[in-house]
């Protein structure tokens, strides 16, 4: 029976937190532990996440949880699942939630030995585009031109200078059994795709967009809107890597206007015309590259 | 396989491993501590050894490993030497605050830069700090011994706290001595698996290594300072029911040795205490009154009994493989404040050797206790032993 919002349990498993209101990455461990259950063990190393979620005595998490250290979620994840396996425990899912920096830029290491070992884990990326619990700075999954408080907007450099490092790519080149796109706009998409890593045998890897309104200049009720708009302008996607393919879940004929999800958000607002152009040929390219190279 | 074997320290650490049957090892290599890991993955794969083996990618992946198993109750092991263990040094402040009972064995080794993989002892010293309970070994035998005391210390409901046990790099790891193995059947009634109380439960979920912000901090701090006090206890309760199992012990944090009417005693810790304790002999034959204070916990560390076994001495000398630069010896830092809290006043020196890899002989042992017997201490200056005064403008 497929996931979505007539199907999914009223169980709550991570409520009471701190995040802020809108908060996109406090709804994707929401739903992702609808799917996952009470039986699931939560690695979350330091960022929003766990800072919200872990302050004692007051503890918003319901299942099974480690605040690891920064670098080493999926090496944490590795060890719980060993020692869980030698003393045949059963029924029960190892789930880390790690923010872009936790993923792409500190925690990969630990993550490729993860998935070198195929342990059965799932790890789940969820992308704010900054290091956001450290009050806004730049990752390597920032986008172009996004003013964070380390890469400021002014007359010389419009924010960020580079573009989001091609994470999903990297995580499916070590051949890993599944890794998926998803966004928090797309809640259905993201449930499927939870579900799915969940029944994989081996390391799996969700890569989330969650918008956050505090860092990305967002009001907090349109965090759901934002989240699809990024995938309806064609600046994410929607892709799953299995069995050594990757597939496009969505190859939308036209894509809505990138200038205006831009614009919608004050992270964006230092961008000009040649920016804004820069913005579009990157995402062209690699539209095309996905259309040649990936099913759809 | 109880019986005598002929083996190498690291040999001996990875034999004492395999009857403590953890159930997981997460290790990543590094000389001089290669052999352990190489030994536990053969028995890994001859099935001698049940343990779920992980290839992690770095040394701090195997601090991160150990914390992720203890978390969930499993028995761990790992083991690093140097620049592995600083890499480690976030995840091993983890472990105690979370308290894990974690087992590790240090190969002791000198820190980059200048590099070399020798011998000293900076890298575990210069961890004092990170709330692990750090034992030292003077040879095989006692390295094999104190593996399997280390699970019974760790483990103990009323501490739960991570332990180092160190081994001098070389010296020990690579040297060959006859050690005596222990009966599979007493290391079970020694050191049997229990549930530790602060595990994840997936019936009773919690949540480990959370926030706690200035409310609730320094309590945790408290009581972790609190375990690894009452520490001391278990580890003596350790080598005691070590002896009634095995025969062998250690005395516990401290072993003195003919320090009773010694005028000068040296206070050491690792392998060099076998060299010091043969220079002691030879002393004692001649008639000079000169006793060895091995210690063999530093943390916690052993302040009273430190305190009473010098209270006699005339002359004190501390000698140990590390500095902290512009004070000195850590060490000796740690016997002075024994001393002084324990009201015993006797005029101690500090002796720094064997920095990478330089080695320490029955000779130099001997020149230290010259000076400490004819009463000229210079107590006030930090003597590099074995020296190469020509080419370093001292
Ligand atoms: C080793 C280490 N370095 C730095 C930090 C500080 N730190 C805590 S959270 C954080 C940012 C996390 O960013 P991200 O992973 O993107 O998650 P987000 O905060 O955006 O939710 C940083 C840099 C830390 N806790 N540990
Ligand atoms: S700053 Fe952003 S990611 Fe962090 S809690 Fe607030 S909305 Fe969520
Ligand atoms: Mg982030």
């Amino acid at each position: 029976m497929a996931l979505n919002a007539k199907t999914i349990t009223n169980q709550e498993l991570f409520y009471g937190h701190k995040a802020c209101p809108g908060c996109g990455a406090a709804l994707a461990i929401r739903l992702a532990l609808k799917v996952l259950g009470e039986r699931a063990i939560v690695v979350i190393p330091p960022n929003c996440m766990s800072t919200v979620g872990y302050i004692y005595p007051h503890m918003p998490v319901f299942v099974n949880s480690v605040i690891p250290p920064f670098a080493g979620t999926a090496a944490v994840m590795s060890g719980i699942l060993a020692g869980a396996e030698a003393q045949g425990l059963k029924n029960y899912h190892v789930v880390g939630f790690a923010g872009d920096g936790g993923t792409a830029d500190i925690g990969l290491q630990a993550l490729s030995g993860m998935i070198d070992r195929n342990d059965r884990a799932i790890f789940i990326c969820y992308d704010n585009e900054a290091y956001m619990n450290t009050g806004v700075q730049k990752s390597s999954l920032t986008p172009y031109g996004m003013k964070t408080t380390n890469t400021p907007a002014g007359k010389r450099i419009h924010g960020s200078q580079t573009s989001k490092k091609r994470m999903f790519e990297i995580v499916a080149a070590h051949g890993i059994p599944y890794a998926a796109t998803a966004s928090v706009g797309y809640p259905e998409d993201f449930l499927a795709k939870v579900e799915k890593a969940m029944n994989t045998d081996g390391t799996s890897y969700i890569h989330v967009m969650a918008p956050c309104p505090t860092g990305w200049g967002t009001e907090s009720d349109v965090t759901v809107d934002i989240g699809k708009e990024a995938v309806d302008c064609g600046l994410w996607y929607l892709a799953e890597y299995e069995g050594g393919e990757f597939r496009l879940n969505r190859d939308p004929k036209e894509f809505s206007s990138a200038e205006a999800y831009l614009k919608a958000q004050s992270r964006f607002s230092a961008l000009d015309e040649n920016d804004f152009a820069r913005v579009l040929q990157e995402r062209d390219e690699a539209w095309a590259r996905m259309r040649r190279d990936w099913k759809k | 396989m109880s019986g005598k074997l002929f083996v190498s320290g690291d040999e001996a650490v990875a034999l004492a491993v395999r009857q403590a049957k953890p159930h997981v090892i997460a290790a990543y290599p590094i000389t001089p501590q290669t052999i352990v890991v190489e030994r536990l993955s053969d028995f890994v794969e001859d099935g001698s050894l049940e343990s779920q083996y992980l290839y992690v990618e770095s040394e701090h992946s195997a601090m991160c490993a150990c914390l992720g198993a203890s978390a969930i109750g499993a028995r761990a092991f790992t083991a690093t030497s140097s620049q592995g263990l600083l890499y480690m040094v976030e995840g091993l402040h983890y472990a105690s605050g979370s308290r894990f009972p974690i087992v590790m064995m240090n190969a002791n080794r000198s820190l980059a830069a200048p590099w070399s993989i020798y011998n000293d002892q900076r890298d575990s010293l210069s961890e004092l700090e990170c709330g692990w309970i750090q034992l030292y070994a003077e040879n095989a035998q006692e390295a094999y011994d104190t593996i399997l005391q280390a699970y019974r210390i760790a483990e103990d409901p009323a501490v739960m706290l991570p332990v180092m046990v160190n081994l001098d790099g070389f010296v020990l790891t690579h040297t060959y001595e006859l050690i005596q193995m222990a009966e599979q059947e007493k290391v079970d009634a020694y050191i049997p698996y229990r549930n530790f109380c602060n595990k994840l439960d997936l019936e009773k979920p919690k949540a480990t290594c959370i926030t706690a912000g200035p409310p609730y901090n320094m309590e945790f701090r408290y009581q972790q300072h609190q375990a690894t006090l009452r520490a001391a206890e278990t580890i003596r309760a350790a080598d005691r029911e070590f002896n009634e199992h095995f025969g062998r012990s250690y005395g516990g944090l401290l072993e003195t040795y003919r320090c009773e009417d010694a005028d000068a005693v040296l206070v050491t810790l690792g392998s060099v205490a076998g060299t010091a304790r043969c220079v002691v002999d030879a002393y004692r034959e001649a008639g000079k009154k000169v006793g060895l204070l091995k210690i063999r916990c530093m943390r916690p560390f052993p302040a009273e009994e430190t305190a009473a076994a010098l209270k006699g001495a005339k002359a004190v000398g501390v000698l140990e493989k590390d500095v902290s630069f512009g004070f000195e010896g850590v060490v000796h830092t740690n016997v002075n404040s024994a001393l002084k809290e324990w009201n015993v006043t006797v005029p101690t020196a500090n002796y720094v050797g064997g920095l990478g890899g330089r080695s320490i002989s029955k000779a130099d042992i001997a020149g230290i206790f010259d000076g400490l017997l004819s009463g000229s201490l210079n107590a006030s200056e930090t003597a590099f032993v074995n020296l190469r005064r020509d080419i370093c403008g001292a």
